[in-house]
């Protein structure tokens, strides 16, 4: 391209260890600049062709929020308890793990949903629910037609192909004593999509994608590097064109540099082939990037969710405001010293045995009386913002009496108003209602 | 190439007499070569820094990059067997290099600790929190009693926030979570009060809200010691917060280094551009890019020749020649003062971070700078 390819050829030798074909971030798409056609065609786009005007025009933006899409996925209160047995011969269930305790939300169809918090949040059992290796104890997960909550085994099988998964670690996740072919190919041989003969085919055509070398799909997993690991992950959860990919921290096992490479490969991903993604992750920039919608949890159930601009420019929840907070800025090196931030005490409380009301309030610095009592419901404040909160409100203008009261039919002390009935408003769609409760205004607004 | 034998070791000075005066720790062109199988791997080569008392190092760069090997030779953890080390360290006026075990075991612990990454793994799973702290404390306080080192770990145990340390102070790694196993750690690191304190990625496997208290902790405790600090990671808003000076690595050199500010805000080495673009920005404009580095790290056993950076850096090709293939660059000062160093041949690098670095990873500074 800028260079002439001889020089190319001439370093060549010394670029041991780098694989020529992860040149980490290129186009998916088959239509290639035509000057360099043997670049591609060799699988040695060498990094000396990308000049830096070509990669920053690769640079991806961030993904944008199309309302109006359709959801693909639904999720209605759904709830994932876990039995914990007593020691000894007879063990007897005597409590239980309540992950992920009635969550609602949509993930757009070719869009991202975010799904931050700490961990032991149960974000990623949702993950693993949503992909049904877990079985939920209660609520619904619709996905085309079918309530995958509630199907067995067998019913599920056709569905998983439409259903799948990136993992974390890619050094656990992929089997050591197969090869990268096998690996890629294995969901075509179990779901018998392609005859034999073609298996190899679709899985060098996989490891194109990714952005590897089809020619190394006899090679096993330890001649990877942890970006290359992470992009066989990415192949085989591609394998059968899903509809819904959940990422379950797909790039915090990576060195920094690598992280972008994968991100950006992901984000070709999704725009080629109108992938849906559920992007867990506990790093909040990274999801920023990633997800123009995103949901905040903190023990098992939502606690925020909203777009981008919102959750990230106006969170209304302390727990949401706090978690920002405490992200270190780069920015900071121009100020020097440590960023203000919210201080959370302690530590998250047992999911076996969470504190009355709203789970959060232990650490809040909000919390009242009516907090242990009552449990605040995830209520729609705006056109594409949900908070659950009794005191939700921008941060340094939290309101000095409960925002939910007349909803409720409590008083500010959260016990019941004689005589008042509570709205009966559907607080747990999974998606938005078009009206919503103002908070300044204390009505039901719309657009 | 050879570990530089014991001489003039001035072992018997005690480390913390000449603290004082000049930096604590100082690094001298640290060399450390690993013989494989498939050859020698010099994980750490012509290392240079200083970290004075009270002051924080930050050392940035991605696995492989030599910023744990060369801790690990600070604190004397390599089996000398196997690694061969050359250069000088030398902690509050002691020669490191080349000391015998035994009276690297007097410093190591005592006068210099290490704090790891993965606490749970870092910690006995059959001991009891107490019991491994008592330990720590009685291996460098011979005369103390037992009972004076549980009163110590339980009282360090609550300088690190620990609720009812009296209690928890009986319990297993297993009951603590990953955030208190960490303060567990941070107090056994603490315990007799080292003056340097290297912490080896001590937030990564961290929530943020826990990473934040951790940090906190590092501060309150650098400033009540005065210690002198060493913290890697690969996260630079970490980095922003906590350190005063950057050393940033790549494939077992130093490619950068100078202060917080210099490194962060005004970089002219192409890696230092690269992590800082590479990385979302909580703050930035949601259309801001992610621009990766291109390829992975090096491999260390057939490093490339040149600028072991040139197979990934894009700005080569802005230098005449064959220059950052064939030639090694040296660390010179940079443009933003004679502290800042960098590795690199770029005639202007000023201008091409203002002009094609600085547009895409903060264009709202772009006008400040001009």
């Amino acid at each position: 391209m800028t260079q002439d390819p001889n020089a190319r050829a001439e370093i060549e030798p010394t670029e041991v260890g780098a694989n020529a074909a992860e040149t980490g971030d290129r186009q998916l798409t088959a239509e290639h600049s035509p000057e360099t056609p043997d670049a591609y065609g060799s699988h040695e786009i060498g990094i000396e062709d990308l000049d830096f005007a070509t990669l920053a025009e690769q640079g991806h933006t961030a993904t944008k929020l199309d309302p109006l899409a359709p959801a693909v996925l639904s999720v209605d209160n759904l709830k994932m308890y876990f039995p914990v047995k007593s020691s000894g011969v007879v063990r007897r269930t005597i409590g239980h793990v309540q992950a992920v305790d009635g969550i609602s939300f949509e993930v757009p169809k070719g869009g991202s949903l975010g799904l931050v918090g700490e961990s032991g949040c149960g974000k990623s059992t949702t993950g693993r629910l949503i992909t049904r290796l877990y079985k939920p104890t209660g609520g619904s997960m619709m996905f085309d037609g079918h309530d995958l909550a509630k199907l067995s085994a067998r019913e599920m099988k056709p569905l998983r192909r439409d259903v799948q998964m990136i993992f974390q670690d890619p050094y656990t996740s992929l089997n050591p004593r197969h090869t990268v072919g096998t690996i890629v190919g294995a969901p075509l041989e179990v779901h018998k999509i392609v005859p034999k003969n073609q298996v190899l085919k679709r899985v060098q055509e996989l490891l194109e994608i990714v952005g590897l070398n089809p020619e190394h799909y006899n090679r096993y997993p330890n001649e990877f590097s942890g970006g290359q690991r992470q992009r066989i992950g990415i192949a085989r959860a591609l394998t059968l064109n899903p509809k819904v990919l959940v990422a379950d921290e797909p790039v915090s096992a990576l060195d920094v540099s690598i992280q972008a490479q994968v991100v950006n490969l992901l984000q070709d991903i999704q725009s080629e082939f109108d992938v849906s993604f559920l992007f867990i992750a506990h790093d909040l920039a990274i999801v920023r990037h990633f997800c123009p919608e995103v949901a905040v949890m903190y023990l098992g159930k939502i606690v925020e969710i909203g777009d981008r601009e919102t959750i990230y420019g106006k969170p209304h929840h302390p727990y949401t405001q706090a978690l920002l907070s405490a992200v270190p800025d780069v920015k900071q090196a121009a100020v020097g010293g440590r960023r203000e931030r919210i201080r959370l005490e302690g530590d998250v409380p047992s999911p076996i045995n969470p504190p009355s009301g709203c789970r959060f309030r232990t650490r809040c610095q909000f919390a009242q009386e009516i907090c242990a009592k009552v449990e605040p419901p995830l209520l729609q404040i705006g056109q594409r913002h949900k908070v659950a909160c009794h005191f939700a409100g921008e941060l340094g203008s939290h309101p000095a009496s409960p925002v939910t009261t007349d909803l409720l039919g409590v008083d500010d002390q959260g016990s019941p108003v004689a005589g008042a009935t509570p709205t009966n408003t559907q607080l747990t769609i999974p998606g938005y209602e078009d009206t919503w409760y103002d908070l300044k205004t204390k009505q039901t607004t719309g657009v | 190439m050879t570990s530089v034998p014991m001489t003039q070791s001035s072992a018997t000075e005690s480390p913390d007499d000449r603290g004082s005066d000049g930096p604590y720790l100082q690094v001298e062109d640290l060399k450390v070569t690993f013989p494989t199988q498939d050859g020698p791997v010099t994980a750490v080569s012509g290392l240079t820094y200083s970290v004075e008392k009270g002051k924080t190092l930050g050392i940035v760069g991605e696995s492989g990059s030599g910023k744990s090997v060369s801790s690990m030779a600070v604190m004397g953890l390599h089996d000398t067997k196997s690694a061969q080390i050359s250069g000088s360290i030398r902690v509050g006026g002691t020669e490191v290099v080349g000391l015998s075990e035994a009276k690297m075991r007097g410093l190591r612990g005592n006068s210099m600790a290490m704090i790891f990454q993965d606490a749970l793994a870092a910690l006995h799973p059959f001991y009891k929190i107490g019991g491994q702290l008592e330990e720590a404390y009685l291996v460098h306080h011979s005369s103390a009693s037992k009972r004076d080192a549980r009163r110590k770990a339980i009282e360090m145990l609550d300088r690190v926030g620990i609720p009812q340390p009296d209690r928890r102070v009986d319990d297993f790694p297993h009951q603590f979570s990953g955030g208190m196993r960490q303060r567990a750690m941070i107090a056994m690191g603490l315990i007799n009060d080292p003056s340097l304190l290297i912490a080896d990625e001590p937030t990564t496997a961290l929530d943020v809200t826990v990473q934040a208290q951790i940090l906190d902790l590092l501060q309150d405790l650098q400033r009540e010691f005065n210690s002198a600090v060493i913290i890697i990671t690969h996260d630079l808003g970490v980095i922003a917060e906590m350190a005063d000076d950057v050393l940033v690595m790549y494939a077992g050199r130093c490619v950068e280094y100078g202060t917080t500010k210099q490194i962060l805000t005004a970089p002219e080495m192409p890696y230092t551009w690269g992590l800082l673009s590479s990385i979302p920005d909580v703050g930035a404009s949601t259309d801001a890019r992610l621009i990766p580095i291109p390829g992975n790290p090096p491999s260390l056993l057939r490093p490339p020749s040149g600028c072991s950076f040139h197979p990934r850096c894009v700005h080569s090709d802005k230098v005449p020649g064959d220059l950052c293939r064939t030639e090694l660059p040296e660390l010179v000062p940079a443009s933003s003062g004679t502290a800042h160093l960098k590795r690199c041949h770029l005639a202007d690098p000023v201008g091409v971070y203002t002009t094609e670095v600085l547009p895409e990873i903060a264009p709202e500074l772009v006008e400040e700078t001009r």
